[in-house]
């Protein structure tokens, strides 16, 4: 078991052509991920490397039978992918693009309330990966290893150091959720959690937030009602001066709100255990499930 | 991206949102011809810098006749205005907003932010104008009322006319304040604002509502479509060092502390000033040379760090995912021969290719410090750096 995308899992990669759509599109495929075209609207009916290329989602849709995509478009033209994919019932909908416009992304999540059957990962995320599975993003597959680990996260690289974590610590990883550092993303840090909790196989959770917005004080409440499985913690951001963009979009302290100080004090009496060192987050959770 | 309040001004006007009359100068000389296009009678001087608080650090005063605007203007230009949102160096002042004085009935406030729990603009209202909106949310919160708008339906006129009840204003003022409303509204989405704050919004003794005082911030993300608005970047208002990371891509933040950090990924770069800090130092800086950094991409960022006089030492915390190990070393090893970097230098990386990565620094003959865990890494950049 895990979340969101397994080996049954058919990858459509939106702008499978370009650069960065090629080189993970080929990283996917090596970690055993069953791509099955790519969309590049003016290149239909082409192939490139060695996989269809369709004019649009619909088709590619109809043609593949993909349930899912990753989204490799730039920033300009994301929003339209998304909606695109939405419209065109990918159930699993995965935007790795950094620097989209807040207005569009607001626009994009508006329309994705009348398609309730797709989930957006990201926008500005690493993606999805499913230890031994798939992966549907650009998180390094070699990293991972299978196991009872779920991590959520809004930060790639802080991914990654979680993932290796577990993998030296022999706990592995469930499935591996970037959910992007933007300040409106499609899944959020509760999202993620109502997953892990009805996953057998995940028997704690990372969860790894950072400054600015509220979401990790909301999933904090949440936690303390609802979930039960050990939850270890990591925010970024203890030291990053107010009124400063911190490389995310979303990672900002504004009118002295979104202070790692409130969220992890938020999250510590929801009964998470919360780590002040990004180096402590595995060996907490081996702690935890002593 | 940030604005000056008469940029603000100008762009909310083009909207329909009524303003003060009024112009910007750079000399005292101005100041004074702009009075008297006003009309001789009295005016505002304003000093306009990126931040907030202005007045209370002596950067807005009222000048009874453009004689007395310009010996105002005199002092106010070229002055180092401190005040709470500047920090203790200040800011220089170099250009002034001259407006015409206003009989002021009431002083309100009214912003649009995104509220990122739901998706939504939020348009805040309050009747306690001029002051810090933070401070009214703390100490009296019940006074703020907030609507929230329906990104594809806009702001409709009953939700303003709610907010405008809401502040305690009159029938009449209220259809004013519905089409303010809709104009700031308009300005907000067809700029891609972030931020739009009137701060005063004011009731003059005539029952006109005016903006007298306005800010705006953007979307950097943004920007792309609205070159008219890049137009108005003022470089004076930010750190030379940050001028010169963004010409490279460079995500950079300039701090107070003596550790000079380089790392990739914003998240992780966050979480390397936080055990920094909890390692008993202070970082210089926040720096992120993003996922795909190449040997350039690392000289560059070598010499925007060691611009910084403080630098006692570095610390490059690097997660090599798609980066790979040897490619960094060998990058820093050609960027610490070509600058000769003078303070010492800590490197903990993970990931693909780390041994062959590690290998190359040994045997590159420099004096690097390798660590195994970020915790090392922190406690030996710390003892470096005295």
């Amino acid at each position: 078991m895990s979340v969101l995308i397994d080996k049954s899992t058919r990858l459509l990669v939106q702008g499978l052509t370009g650069r960065e759509g090629t080189f993970h599109a080929k990283q996917a495929a090596a970690y055993g991920t069953v791509v099955v075209g790519g969309v590049t609207p003016g290149k239909g009916g082409t192939t490139h490397e060695g996989w269809p290329i369709f004019d649009t989602v619909h088709d590619a849709v109809k043609k593949t039978g993909a349930n899912a995509s990753v989204i490799f478009v730039p920033p300009q033209f994301a929003a339209d992918a998304v909606m695109e994919a939405a419209d065109a019932g990918v159930g699993v909908v995965v935007c790795i693009t950094e620097g989209i416009p807040t207005l569009d992304t607001m626009r994009a999540m508006t329309f994705l309330q009348t398609r309730p059957t797709t989930r957006l990962v990201g926008p500005n995320c690493p993606g999805i990966i499913t230890a031994g599975q798939a992966k549907a993003g650009i998180i390094p597959g070699h990293i991972c290893r299978e196991g009872r680990i779920g991590i959520v996260s809004k930060s790639g690289t802080l991914t990654y150091e979680a993932i290796h974590q577990l993998t030296r610590l022999g706990l592995g990883q469930t499935t591996c959720i970037g959910i992007g550092g933007d300040p409106l993303i499609g899944t959020s840090h509760i999202d993620a959690l109502k997953l892990f909790a009805d996953d057998p196989e995940t028997e704690a959770v990372i969860m790894i937030g950072e400054i600015g917005g509220s979401a990790e004080e909301e999933a904090a409440g949440w936690i303390k009602s609802n979930f039960k499985k050990p939850v270890v913690a990591f925010i970024a951001g203890q030291t990053a001066p107010p009124g400063r963009r911190m490389g995310h979009a979303g990672a900002i302290i504004a009118g002295g709100k979104g202070t790692a100080a409130e969220k992890m004090a938020a999250l510590s009496s929801a009964g998470v255990t919360v780590v002040k060192s990004p180096a402590d987050m595995g060996q907490a959770v081996q702690d935890l499930l002593r | 991206m940030k604005i000056h309040e008469y940029q603000a001004k100008a762009i909310l006007a083009r909207h329909g949102v009524p303003v003060p009359r009024g112009e910007v100068a750079f000399s005292a000389s101005e100041v004074g011809d702009i009075a008297r296009r006003l009309g001789g009678r009295a005016v505002v001087v304003k000093a306009q810098i990126h931040a907030g608080g202005r007045g209370k650090g002596g950067g807005v005063k009222l000048a009874k006749s453009p004689d007395e605007a310009e010996a105002i203007a005199r002092n106010m230009i070229g002055m180092t205005l401190v005040t709470h949102q500047t920090g203790p160096e200040g800011r220089v002042v170099s250009r002034v907003l001259v407006e015409e004085g206003l009989q002021m009935a009431r002083e309100l406030y009214l912003s649009i932010v995104l509220d990122r729990a739901s998706g939504k603009p939020v348009m805040m209202a309050s009747a306690a104008g001029g002051m810090d909106i933070e401070e009214v949310a703390a100490a009296t919160p019940e006074k703020i009322v907030r609507i929230y708008i329906e990104p594809g339906v806009g702001l409709v006129p009953y939700q303003a006319r709610e907010l405008g009840f809401g502040i305690g204003l009159d029938g009449p003022q209220v259809n004013k304040a519905v089409k303010l409303m809709t104009a700031l509204y308009d300005a907000f989405v067809a700029t891609d604002a972030s931020l739009v704050e009137i701060n005063p919004l004011v009731v003059t003794a005539g029952g006109d509502l005016l903006a007298l005082d306005a800010k705006m911030n953007f979307d950097d993300n943004a920007l792309y479509r609205h070159q008219d608005i890049k137009d108005l970047r003022d470089f004076g208002e930010e750190d030379p060092l940050e001028i010169e990371a963004s010409k490279f891509s460079l995500n950079y933040i300039h701090l107070d502390g003596n550790i000079g950090c380089m790392v990739n990924g914003a998240g992780l770069a966050m979480a390397t000033m936080d055990i920094i800090k909890l390692a008993g130092g202070e970082p210089a800086n926040f720096l992120d040379v993003g996922g795909g950094a190449n040997a350039e991409q690392i000289k560059n960022a070598f010499r925007i760090l060691m611009s910084d006089k403080n630098v006692k030492a570095v610390l490059i915390n690097i997660f090599g995912g798609i980066l790979r190990c040897d490619v960094l070393a060998q990058g820093v090893i050609s960027a610490v021969k070509q600058l000769g970097v003078p303070v010492p230098i800590v490197i903990r990386m993970e990931g693909t290719n780390v041994d062959e990565g590690k290998r190359l620094l040994r045997d590159s003959g420099m004096n690097f410090t390798t660590a195994d865990s970020m915790g090392e890494a922190a406690t030996r950049v710390v003892e470096l750096a005295g």
